[in-house]
């Protein structure tokens, strides 16, 4: 592990006045600790020829104030420090999930939600210490021994020779220990990512594992992984500790060796009593600043390891070309084109569109059947633009649709996905993800369109109950007709229906088929389906094969 | 606050003698350095005195003595402290998802799934600072403080009475106070923390319809919102620790300076010898070492019982589906499966989800379940698995009502393709065996072929051993709701509850999938829950579910 992570580093730049703000105050201090050892030892020393509390009054007032200088000043690192740290972690945490809306709304990158949780919460935690001491920590590491040094060079020149005898070997111990902690620090954090990835998905799938009489057996496996993340970080702790020690035994032996010398010099009068006691006095905080150097290094060794993946995910650069930035005709009047579209996802080999060529014009409905699998899904998350085409292109009134801008482009569409997210929220706020300035009026005409109204009628609560993640479960059935209502309501000129009658029953899904066909006049539908009453309505049907489409007449599919 | 101290040491299983271990290295460290400081301090003053150097070879040896066992001390002390801290999270965890399990699902349904996440995580990982820095620096502090107090009084009492003031100030009152101030922000950051974790949790999960309806912008907001909270309160947290430290310091050098006081003066009236000055002025200066951590313990002991407290919450959740303290023995296969006239509600102040139901599976019988969405089909898979009891009526196995057996056996009658079952991300192959671990390849191929799937997992360069992704969302929806179907086909229980198998699927394709499960499973009894035709032919029977009035 680096002792400067420069990428880390970089992410500091905006605090940078706070961070030197703080080596600034932690300087200061450090003065102060200076002004302290000399004022005691000579209060000692006056005190030892024997002075009265009268003499040794006004130095005494001094000591005091310098302990009232730097309590303030502690008190001030300590804020600032930390204050630099919220700012630099909450921006990290930000990125990480703008990044994942912005760029990988289909996380195809392989990063699951268990773990950009862990690393987005605990693992940015770990970076707090990083940010508010470790890096103010350097700058004194170098300051203050160099300070402390010109002080009992001033004083003694052979104390200071001794403790320089000892300094040299603590940034090597450091050296070494620290690069050694990197690889387990890293293999504690894959645990702890491992930890948090299996439990949420155990967690998600515990119903199901419930049912097949699983559910006890998981205990073993999550102790089995904890047990892994103890090892691991008894493993860092044994090395961190160590290097602690030598540290440490580096400063106890310098402080030692000065008394045991100063001592004898005293006697052979080589030395006068207070030089002797200042230089006493004055050791420890020679290595003090580097112990806690080290310290800070292990105490945000776990956020550091985290931190390259994190930097990862957030500074990844993406395959895509520069900003796209034109803005996409309207799928009022302009055509939409797949010509020769090839697709594949990264996580398997082959190609799931070879060469796909479809037209969706205005006002018009084209049903997409075809078998499971065959990419009807995929269709519909290119024309999103979730994804890019591998290979050919997607135009819009002849732009390419990867030069226009995503949102913009997504503004036109509504879109009811095959498996929808019903999030935490009122049922009306659910709906109003399609629109969000939808009246309470036309949030209640959507769920009528969507034969939804009835059964949320039914609830106790309405349009008002909470539902989503810890809130109220609905039937299968029942989500579909929320995320239809969705769809309704947000009135926009290219509609997307992928399955909207999968799970509903004969008579809700002539609901929904009945205002499929009222929606349709005047927009162009993606009609995603297996059934007849819905595939009758459409104006063309497409049959999606081996990754190509091909024109169908209704009797062939049905 | 004792008593959630003594509940979470239950949980967390500590050893007494290991943890007294570890103080008293914890106090030994602490002794040794005042030894170092203390001695040095002498040997400078008397040899301040011109001696013979001979005459100094005692506070030599025992400079050299501090000098080296203060680090081995250290080093021992962190190590035990350690190894009690991670042992104690051993069971933690294990003991947190014990008692989560049998609460899923219908008990879970209020809790938020990042919420359990920062429980089982982040907060179970705090527990372990309740001895390491919440127990044992208290503990070493008022041994070692004692210790340095005794040792200041024999050389002069009245710096020993200065010196106990100072550490009771510096060590009980100023951490108190400062807590006082921070009380509420421990509990806060961990809600926060929980807060801040499920809002991802979700933004994550449904990232592909945020982005398409174009409210990412808002979801950032959201999540902005919350992430702030967090800042605000480690800011304030921040604000109070450096008020603790900072008055920590200001009462350490007040006593520094008060003890010189009286040292100079005790000396000056002829009642200290005046090597012992530096002495004491030095033991006074390294004994606050041992109240230094003191501010930290009483946070991290809020903290950490805040934590407590989320994790206490879990773990006190009375299951309301429990075995039957004298089970009867598991039912015989064939079974004969009937619900007599069942009511069944989710909540006490919800709508019944299902009324007056009857239903009778006899063994081999193929039963087709129709009824529009939400009439209660799946409510009738959960009253078969027991996750839910009935409020009216019972539901029999051989005319025994399920609540006599144990929840075990009545699942290993019933293998259900759930309509909202769950993929995890693992391969097919896991995916699989988690119905029959110790199936071999053979015969997933059979279910995957019976569930018309088998041809497409061959056709994948990694086939069985293909990863499905988080909730399965690397797969097609269909193939989805077939690997669903052979894990349920995977099984051998009697009986066979099939969720909308093919509401996914083309219509050739389900006719022919629905046709081959039937024959497949030769003998078992099935409940096809469906709203498609397919399958309504093969059955023996066809009951519909009304829809509640
Ligand atoms: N995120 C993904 N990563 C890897 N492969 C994927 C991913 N999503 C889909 N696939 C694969 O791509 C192919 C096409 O999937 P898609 O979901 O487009 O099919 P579909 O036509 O919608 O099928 P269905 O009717 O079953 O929903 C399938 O073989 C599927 O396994
Ligand atoms: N855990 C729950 N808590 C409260 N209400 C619930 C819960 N699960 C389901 N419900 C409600 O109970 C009723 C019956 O739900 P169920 O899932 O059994 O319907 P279903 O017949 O399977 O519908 P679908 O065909 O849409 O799947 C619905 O109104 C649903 O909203
Ligand atoms: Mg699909
Ligand atoms: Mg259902």
């Amino acid at each position: 592990m680096r002792l400067l992570d420069q990428a880390l580093v970089r992410r500091a730049a905006p605090v940078r006045s706070l961070l030197v703000l703080d080596a600034i105050l932690g300087a200061a201090s450090a003065g102060l600790v200076l002004v302290q050892a000399v004022l005691i030892a000579r209060i000692v020393a006056l005190g030892f020829s024997g002075a009265s509390l009268d003499d040794v009054a006004f130095d005494l007032v001094l000591l005091a104030l310098a302990f009232a200088g730097r309590s303030v000043l502690t008190w001030g690192f300590e804020v600032a420090g930390r204050r630099a740290a919220s700012t630099v972690l909450s921006e990290l945490r930000l990125e990480l999930v703008e990044r994942r809306l912005r760029s990988q709304p289909l996380a195809t990158d392989g990063a699951e939600t268990g773990e950009i949780a862990a690393t987005a919460v605990q693992g940015v935690e770990g970076l707090e210490a990083y940010f508010a001491r470790y890096l103010p920590q350097v700058v004194l590491a170098v300051i203050v021994p160099v300070a402390v040094l010109g002080l009992v060079v001033a004083i003694d020149p052979i104390s200071a020779a001794l403790m320089l005898i000892t300094l040299p070997l603590v940034p090597v111990f450091m050296w070494l220990i620290g690069r050694y902690t990197e690889e387990r620090t890293r293999e504690r954090w894959l645990a702890l990512r491992l930890l948090s990835t299996h439990f949420l998905d155990v967690v998600r799938g515990l119903p199901t594992l419930r049912a097949f009489n699983r559910g006890r057996q998981q205990a073993a496996a999550l102790d089995e992984i904890g047990e892994r993340y103890r090892r691991t970080t008894i493993g860092t702790l044994r090395v961190a500790f160590l290097s602690g020690a030598v540290l440490e035994l580096a400063a106890t032996l310098g402080v030692a060796l000065v008394a045991v010398t100063a001592g004898v010099r005293l006697v052979e009068g080589g030395l006068g009593f207070q030089a002797g006691l200042t230089v006493l006095v004055l050791a420890p905080e020679l290595y003090l600043p580097m112990r806690q150097l080290a310290a800070q290094f292990h105490a945000s060794a776990d956020g550091v390891a985290v931190a390259e993946r994190m930097l990862e995910l957030v500074d990844e650069e993406l395959p895509s070309r520069p900003e796209p930035n034109l803005i996409a005709p309207s799928a009022m009047s302009a055509t939409v084109r797949f010509e020769a579209v090839s697709f594949a996802y990264p996580s398997r080999p082959g190609l799931v569109l070879d060469g796909l060529d479809l037209e969706l014009y205005p006002d018009e409905t084209v049903a997409l059947v075809g078998p499971s699998g065959s990419g009807k899904t995929t269709v519909g998350s290119l024309l999103l633009r979730f994804i890019d085409p591998v290979g050919g292109r997607i135009s819009v009134g002849g732009l390419d649709l990867a030069d226009c801008r995503a949102d913009f482009w997504r503004e036109q569409i509504a879109w009811v996905p095959q498996r929808p997210t019903i999030f935490r929220g009122t049922i009306a706020d659910n709906i109003r993800l399609g629109d969000r300035g939808a009246t309470e009026r036309s949030v209640r005409d959507a769920a009528v369109l969507a034969g939804a109204d009835r059964f949320v009628q039914a609830l106790p609560l309405g349009y008002e109950t909470l539902v989503g993640d810890g809130g109220r479960p609905l039937s299968a059935g029942e989500s579909r007709r929320i995320a239809l209502a969705r769809a309704f309501v947000r009135d926009a000129p290219l509609v997307i229906l992928d399955e909207p009658t999968a799970d509903l029953d004969r008579t809700s899904a002539a609901v929904v088929a009945e205002s499929v066909e009222r929606l349709r006049a005047g927009r162009m539908v993606l009609l995603i389906a297996h059934r007849p009453e819905l595939v009758e309505h459409a104006d063309r049907i497409v049959i999606l094969a081996d990754g190509k489409g091909r024109a169908a007449i209704t009797d062939e599919v049905l | 606050m004792t008593a959630t101290i003594r509940r979470l040491m239950l949980i967390t299983d500590v050893r007494r003698t290991r943890l007294a271990l570890a103080a008293l290295l914890g106090v030994l460290t602490i002794l040794f350095g005042v030894g170092l400081m203390a001695t040095a301090g002498f040997l400078i003053s008397r040899a301040a005195e011109h001696p013979a150097v001979l005459s100094l070879s005692a506070a030599i040896v025992g400079v050299r003595f501090f000098g080296l066992a203060r680090p081995l001390a250290r080093y021992l002390e962190r190590l035990a402290s350690h190894d009690v801290a991670l042992r104690s999270l051993g069971r933690a965890r294990a003991q947190v998802y014990e008692a989560v399990e049998p609460l899923a699902p219908v008990q879970l349904e209020d809790t938020r799934r990042g919420d359990l996440l920062s429980r089982f995580v982040g907060d179970v990982d705090s527990l372990q600072n309740l001895y390491l820095r919440g127990l044992e620096p208290p503990l070493v502090a008022l041994i070692a403080g004692a210790a340095s107090v005794a040792l200041a009084a024999i050389f002069l009492p009245a710096a020993g009475v200065v010196l106990a003031a100072g550490l009771f100030l510096g060590g009980i009152v100023v951490p108190l106070a400062a807590a006082s101030v921070s009380r509420r922000t421990s509990v806060r950051y961990a809600e926060a923390r929980g807060a801040l974790t499920s809002e991802l949790v979700e933004t994550l999960a449904g990232s592909a319809e945020l982005a398409a309806f174009g409210l990412e912008r808002d979801r950032l907001r959201t999540m902005r919102r919350a992430d702030s909270t967090l800042v605000r309160i480690s800011r304030r947290a921040a604000f109070a620790d450096g008020l603790g430290d900072a008055l920590r310091l200001l009462v350490t050098g007040v006593t520094v300076v008060v003890v010189l006081a009286v040292s100079v003066q005790a000396h000056a009236e002829g009642r200290l010898d005046r090597v012992l000055i530096a002495l004491l002025g030095l033991l006074a200066l390294a004994a606050f070492e041992a109240v230094q951590p003191l501010s930290e313990a009483v946070r991290e002991l809020q903290a950490t019982l805040a934590a407590g407290r989320r994790i206490l919450d879990l773990t006190d959740r009375v299951p309301r589906i429990v075995d039957p303290v004298e089970p009867l023995a598991a039912p015989q296969s064939p079974v004969t499966i009937e619900l007599e006239d069942v009511r069944a509600r989710y909540g006490p102040g919800e709508r019944p989800a299902l009324d007056g139901f009857s239903l009778r599976l006899d063994p081999g019988r193929r039963v087709v379940l129709l009824g529009p969405s939400g009439a209660g089909k799946t409510t009738v898979v959960k009253l078969l698995l027991r996750f839910l009891d009935p409020e009216r009526g019972r539901v029999t196995f051989d005319g025994q009502d399920l609540r006599c057996y144990r929840q075990e056996d009545v699942r290993s009658m019933i293998a259900v393709a759930g309509q909202d079952a769950h993929l995890f991300s693992a391969s097919i192959r896991d995916n699989l065996k988690l119905a029959r671990p110790e199936a071999n390849d053979e015969e997933l191929a059979r279910a995957l072929g019976a569930a018309r799937i088998l041809s497409w997992v061959q056709s994948l360069p990694d086939g069985l051993d293909t990863l499905v992704g988080e909730e399965g969302r690397e797969l097609s929806g269909g193939q989805r709701q077939r690997i669903v179907l052979a894990r349920a086909l995977l099984t051998d229980a009697p009986v066979l509850v099939l969720d909308e198998p093919t509401a996914h699927l083309d219509p050739p394709t389900a006719k022919k999938l629905v046709a081959d499960v039937f024959s497949a499973a030769r003998g078992r009894t099935i409940l096809l829950i469906t709203h498609r035709p397919e399958g309504v032919d093969l059955a023996d029977e066809v009951v519909v579910l009304r829809e509640r009035a």
